[in-house]
């Protein structure tokens, strides 16, 4: 680091390169009994590290923060990230304050990829020339639904075929949470949402999917709700060369009309009923994990997707539809038709 | 020191290579291609060690430079046309950010309707971004320039675009010197940038600022801004002395010494412009030429100064000004004039546009239709 530079240096900003201890494999047991391969079987295994300063401007329940700080206990301080226009930055505190102990670097909303791509590459020119000394930090972004399946998407599906190094990591709240809750990309159908007072019409993108079509490095699907998995699919990724791709299911109090002490469960119900698919694949060759596989497979009955749907305010006009039942069975018809399409996959 | 004859684009990739980049990302499009596909080979030989990434689009290209700029990286990229304007938003944030990016801008139409040749639509619509932008007349300023660019850009930590004119500059082969690599690394030596994206350093880059962050981050950009004026000087001066070759000013004077009528213009045309003000001359019409080298920020006082009172400064562009008369040189070179005593007619013409051939024939007709307008 030049003099000039340590002048530059704020106080409060420095992070003092602390090295994490490496996670045991366990296996780990849900409360509902299923089991789930997991690297620490218990939260308070996990490392002290908080990536998260306490305080954050988000709203209570956020799973934002919450995924953020499972993904710091496994990347620790030796890592920068990627932002872009989302409720994460507006929630991060006014320049000069940061709510990470982390280098941030906001870009454009369309850029997080490609933004990442110059980092990470950057990093690489730079290490190789001898400007700047290793270890080669983790480059990681953490971008919402909209940055990730509509504006970012062809930054994204290039720096994945590019295999560029560093982990794309989607939360996805399925909406525009920053501009007042408009619909996705990722809003399934029937919710309610400010650009789709009447329901939305269409279905959301299967973009995990088209991810693993990429045939990256690795991609996986994650939950706010199953922080072991998650901590896991991180420690998993971080030992990886390449494209990454995690997307963190994110439920979310205001965009889905739920209370916000509810986002955990919300999320598992999400998991139970086969509405979001847990999975993950290196290369390609894709493992279901234990939960979804379990429904999949008919092993496990799924949980009810009815108080699933009416549990959440933005489905209300399904519930107080004369059609509920018929949407309801259309939606559950469309799950099963999901889950069997990723069991021909294996 | 050797003379080549090479076509612009080589010439600014030899350039960009001896000027050390660490990465450089870009996206094809006629007529900057060739520039891309040069330095491609560069890396393919093993003569160009950075990082190259091919990627999907200029918006891309121009968010990859930036953040690896960030990191502390020297970057490059190069683009034209729709590949600019694609770029739009990212340039905004490039200058706003202090990330010294060097980018060539390969001047071509821009749509709608299509059209491949040279016209300054593309870089002049950029005007406002906050980018300091060079102009060049020939391959030797296309060379010379990239040097300059990076220097005034890490000096002042605001991006630079080199503009020249496509196929005219880029496809043709023109003589041009090279400088010796050891020469280039005494002017440029390593980036040694004030803050990086590193865990060890910190910081949140770009984040949520209110009103008043906001409007210093402005306000202290457009005073550095005009502050480069002297650097891009001093940095002329010294590379002047470093290579022992006389580089031209920020406005390049030729012709008649004490002329009553002056040609400002820049790009290709300007070279051209040398031949039409001696042909003036010989008509009896004392003229010269002046070659405009720095569009942004504007040199006022070069054109205030090289003026005198009471002469006729014909501008023309390749561009227009739309709701304006004339291109953007026109308003600038008005702009520019207002505040001197000095009484200086000045007159306007948009030309070449998408390529239409500007030969000295057809100059020296718009610049006599003009001097009659003045007459009248
Ligand atoms: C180019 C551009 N278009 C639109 C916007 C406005 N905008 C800011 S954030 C946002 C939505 C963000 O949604 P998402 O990525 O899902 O993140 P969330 O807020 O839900 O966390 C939009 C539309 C913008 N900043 N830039
Ligand atoms: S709206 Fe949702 S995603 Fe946004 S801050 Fe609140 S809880 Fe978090
Ligand atoms: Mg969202």
């Amino acid at each position: 680091m030049s003099e000039k530079m340590k002048e530059n240096i704020l106080e409060s900003s420095v992070n003092p390169m602390v090295g994490l201890p490496h996670a045991e494999i366990s296996k780990h047991k849900e409360h509902d009994g299923t089991e789930v391969a997991a690297l620490s079987s218990k939260l308070a295994e996990m490392p002290e590290y908080e990536m998260v300063h306490k305080g954050t401007g988000a709203c209570a329940g956020c799973p934002s923060p919450m995924g953020l700080r499972i993904v710091g206990k496994v990347l620790g301080p030796n890592s920068v990230v990627v932002m872009t226009p989302s409720c994460t930055v507006a929630s991060t505190g006014m320049m000069p304050k940061s709510c990470f102990k982390i280098p941030v670097l906001n870009c454009a909303f369309a850029s997080a990829a490609a933004t990442a791509t110059g980092i990470t590459g950057a990093y690489d020119a730079l290490i190789e020339k001898g400007a700047i000394s290793g270890p080669k930090p983790t480059v990681f972004t953490w971008i919402g639904d909209g940055g990730t399946y509509d504006i970012g998407f062809q930054g994204l599906s290039a720096a994945a075929e590019r295999n560029d190094d560093f982990i794309f990591f989607c939360y996805n709240n399925e909406a525009y949470g920053n501009t007042g809750m408009q619909r996705s990309g990722a809003t399934p159908r029937h919710a309610i949402t400010t650009t789709t007072p009447g329901g939305k019409t269409e279905n959301k993108k299967n973009l995990p999917i088209l991810m693993l079509e990429h045939q990256c490095a690795y991609v996986a699907t994650a939950s706010v709700s199953y922080p072991q998995d998650l901590f896991r699919k991180v420690a998993k990724a971080k030992d990886i060369k390449g494209f990454r791709y995690i997307e963190v299911h994110s439920p979310c109090g205001p965009g889905w009309k739920i209370p916000w002490s509810e986002t955990i469960d919300m999320g598992k119900r999400a998991v139970k009923t086969g509405a979001w698919a847990l999975w993950e694949a290196e290369n390609g060759n894709l493992t279901i994990n234990a939960p979804t596989l379990q429904i999949a497979q008919g092993k496990v009955k799924p949980a009810s997707l009815e108080e699933y749907i009416e549990l959440q305010g933005r489905f209300n006009l399904v519930t107080r539809s004369p059609d509920k039942d018929k949407i309801i069975a259309d939606m559950k018809d469309g799950i099963e038709k999901d889950l069997k399409r990723l069991l021909m996959r294996l | 020191m050797s003379k080549r004859i090479e076509t612009g684009n080589t010439a600014c990739a030899l350039a960009v290579l001896a000027a050390g980049i660490d990465y450089m990302a870009a996206y094809p499009i006629t007529p900057q291609t060739t520039l891309s596909e040069k330095i491609a080979n560069f890396a393919a030989t093993g003569e160009f060690t950075g990082k190259y990434v091919l990627v999907e689009s200029e918006h891309s290209a121009m968010s990859a430079v930036a953040a690896a700029s960030a990191v502390g990286a020297r970057t490059f990229t190069a683009t034209s046309s729709q590949g600019l304007l694609h770029m739009h938003e990212i340039l905004h944030y490039a200058s706003g950010g202090r990330l010294p990016v060097v980018m060539a801008n390969i001047n071509r139409a821009v749509l709608a309707p299509w059209c491949l040749y040279a016209d300054h639509q593309d870089s002049i619509s950029q005007r406002d971004t906050g980018w300091l932008q060079l102009f060049c007349s020939n391959h030797q300023e296309i060379y010379d320039s990239v040097f300059l660019a990076y220097k005034v850009a890490e000096k002042v930590d605001i991006p630079v675009m080199i503009s020249y004119d496509g196929f005219l500059l880029s496809h043709s082969l023109l003589p041009f010197e090279t400088v010796d690599d050891s020469v280039i690394k005494q002017y440029l030596p390593d980036r040694d940038p004030a803050w990086r994206l590193h865990p060890d350093i910190g910081g949140n880059f770009s984040n949520v600022a209110m009103a008043a962050e906001y409007s210093a981050y402005r306000h202290r950009l457009a005073d550095d801004t005009l502050k480069s004026l002297q650097i891009f000087r001093d940095s002329i001066k010294e590379y002047e002395n470093l290579t022992g070759r006389k580089q031209p000013d920020l406005i390049e004077a030729s012709g008649t010494e004490n002329a009553n009528v002056y040609l400002l213009s820049m790009g290709s045309m300007a070279s051209e412009m040398e031949l039409v003000a001696t042909e003036l001359t010989k008509q009896g019409i004392n003229a010269s030429a002046l070659k405009l080298r720095l569009y942004r920020p504007f040199p006022s006082d070069e054109l205030v100064n090289i003026l005198p009172d009471g002469s006729t400064l014909i501008v023309l562009d390749r561009n227009i000004a739309y709701g304006h008369p004339g291109g953007v040189l026109y308003m600038e070179a008005r702009s520019a004039l207002y505040e001197s005593d000095k009484k200086i007619r000045v007159l306007g013409g948009s030309v070449g546009l998408g390529g239409v051939d500007l030969t000295v024939s057809v100059l020296l007709n718009e610049v006599n239709r003009l001097l009659e307008v003045a007459k009248a």
